[in-house]
């Protein structure tokens, strides 16, 4: 058969000499390999204190996003439960009653959003289907926990926060790449 | 009348040397321990242990700890009392071997000559022997106990592994013992301080020999067959827990002490310190700076052993069975030999005036 690449090596099955079945030799050379690598420059990301950035295209937690004036954009048209191939969404709509104007954007708003981030993939197929803009996918990834409950989130773990009353804190979870 | 005159002063100052050296060579192993991953860590271009304390420094008291406050299981079929024996051996054999070692010249203090070794025998070298024999008791004794199949597959390696390297270490040192004349470690010492040659330099393929079974009788990789993870899960510790798993993690690393101190005292020169000449110095630095000095040299040669016994660890990967028993016998004994023929014919010459 010919060799694909002229990088090929054939097989040295000669048995040992004396000298190398002695191993010496070989492991100095090695040694010296590794005595090498002691020097080298380490790979390790000290976590807490240095981060490694995320790429461009991460899918993190989901976030429910708000307009300028910190009205929540979602609809509860269901189109992001739809697409969900996990089935990890679920809503209920209510509709928006008179003097909470300033709440919601539009006259239909979900009295409960629930994302069931054990099902979730991360697929970003609802970010895709909103027409709202309202549920995008953010930066941070979901923490570890004991209870298998705590990790069906509801609208207040996924609102993101009032931009008009804590822009800070608003500011902190668009993160470098969210849209706002 | 006094029949039995005790040295009350003589007592006391052994009692001191004692629980000094056991108590350094416990921090010595807790110390390797840290810097045993701290040197993985760097051959494998990672940072190692750096969280507890700076660099990391509180690493084996952390784990110290952690071992202390583990549940101590005892199995259910194990042999009880030799499960309890087995660690207790392993431990005990380790700490046992430091007696011997000369870990100074002489210190003097107030008049009194204070020598710097516990117990000054003239068998050291066979001392020693007798003592790292037995420790495959605590091998043997711990993987029979555990009454589980990986522990005594385990133990049998690592008896049928260490008595076949004992048999070429001795006959590497036989030819050492014949070059000095004497099986005290103080005297092989003494001879090398003021000769200012360094015993290696005669016997060479004495040391790479001695230093090859020192690794097989640690236990240590490229040897490390009695702990094999990947073929025994374990090893002969596979049932022990908490301290009694420490005792024996604790043993391996003091062995690793004091055999690289045995290395160091019988092949380079002890406590000599390289290029100065001590006895000079004695008389206008005193001799207990002198003899502090020594045994600084003499741990900084242990500690070059202990971290050439890392750095192998790190590099090679473990033998498999049969061409460790291939080395021991077919390629190191032959050679032991040779090189103690070789030596005994030389010295025997060199008794007969002749010249070289």
């Amino acid at each position: 058969m010919n060799a694909l690449t002229n990088r090929v090596k054939a097989v040295d099955r000669k048995p040992m000499t004396p000298v190398e079945r002695l191993y010496l030799w070989n492991i100095f050379k090695g040694m010296l390999i590794t005595f090498r690598h002691i020097f080298k420059r380490k790979a390790t990301i000290r976590y807490p204190e240095q981060k490694r950035p995320f790429s461009p295209v991460f899918r993190g937690l989901q976030v429910l996003n708000r307009d300028e004036q910190g009205r929540e954009r979602c609809t509860a048209c269901g189109l992001c439960a739809v697409a969900c191939p996990a089935e990890a969404i679920t809503m209920e709509g209510a509709e928006r009653k008179p003097g909470e104007e300033h709440l919601y954007r539009e006259e239909k708003y979900a009295a409960k959003y629930e994302i069931n981030m054990l099902r979730c993939i991360f697929c970003g197929l609802c970010e895709e289907a909103c027409p709202k803009d309202a549920i995008y996918l953010s930066e941070t990834f979901a923490p570890a926990n004991m209870q298998r409950q705590t990790f069906i989130y509801g609208k207040p773990d996924l609102l993101i926060p009032d931009p008009v009353t804590e822009p800070e804190l608003y500011k902190k979870a668009v993160g470098e790449r969210g849209k706002s | 009348m006094v029949l039995l005159a005790i040295d009350w002063i003589l007592l006391l100052e052994k009692l001191v040397l004692i629980v000094v050296i056991v108590s350094l060579s416990l921090v010595v192993a807790m110390y390797e321990t840290y810097f045993e991953r701290k040197i993985a860590a760097f051959i494998q271009d990672r940072l190692g242990p750096d969280r507890a304390g700076p660099f990391g420094i509180l690493q084996p008291l952390a784990d110290g700890g952690k071992l202390f406050f583990k549940e101590e299981i005892i199995p259910n079929t194990s042999n009880k009392l030799l499960f309890i024996l087995g660690p207790c051996l392993a431990m005990l054999t380790a700490m046992m071997t430091s007696a011997v070692i000369p870990w100074g010249s002489a210190l003097d203090i107030k008049g009194r000559v204070v020598g710097l070794q516990i117990a000054d025998i003239n068998i050291g070298i066979l001392y020693v022997f007798g003592v790292v024999s037995l420790g495959v008791y605590g091998v043997m004794i711990g993987g029979w106990a555990s009454n589980n199949k990986f522990s005594l597959l385990a133990a049998l390696r690592g008896a049928s592994q260490m008595i076949s390297y004992e048999l070429a270490m001795g006959l590497s040192l036989i030819a050492l013992l014949m070059l000095t004349g004497s099986l005290s470690l103080k005297s092989i010492v003494e001879e090398q301080v003021n000769s200012g040659v360094w015993n290696v330099v005669y016997q060479p393929l004495g040391f790479l020999i001695f230093i090859v079974c020192a690794f097989a009788e640690c236990n240590r990789t490229p040897f490390d067959l009695a702990e094999a993870e990947n073929e025994l899960n374990f090893g002969y510790h596979q049932e022990y827990s908490s301290m009694k798993l420490g005792f024996y993690l604790f043993a391996e690393y003091i062995n690793m002490f004091i055999s690289s101190a045995i290395m160091a005292t019988l092949f380079f020169g002890g406590y000599d310190i390289p290029f100065f000449n001590e006895a000079a110095h004695v008389a206008t630095w005193g001799p207990n700076l002198v003899a502090l000095l020594g045994t600084l040299a003499l741990f900084m040669k242990i500690f070059f052993f202990i971290f050439v016994f890392m750095w192998v660890r790190w590099t090679i990967p473990r033998f498999r069975y049969d061409q460790l028993m291939n080395l021991g016998w077919k390629s190191l004994i032959p050679l032991a030999l040779v090189n103690m023929v070789v030596t005994g014919g030389l010295v025997l010459l060199k008794q007969n005036h002749w010249h070289f």
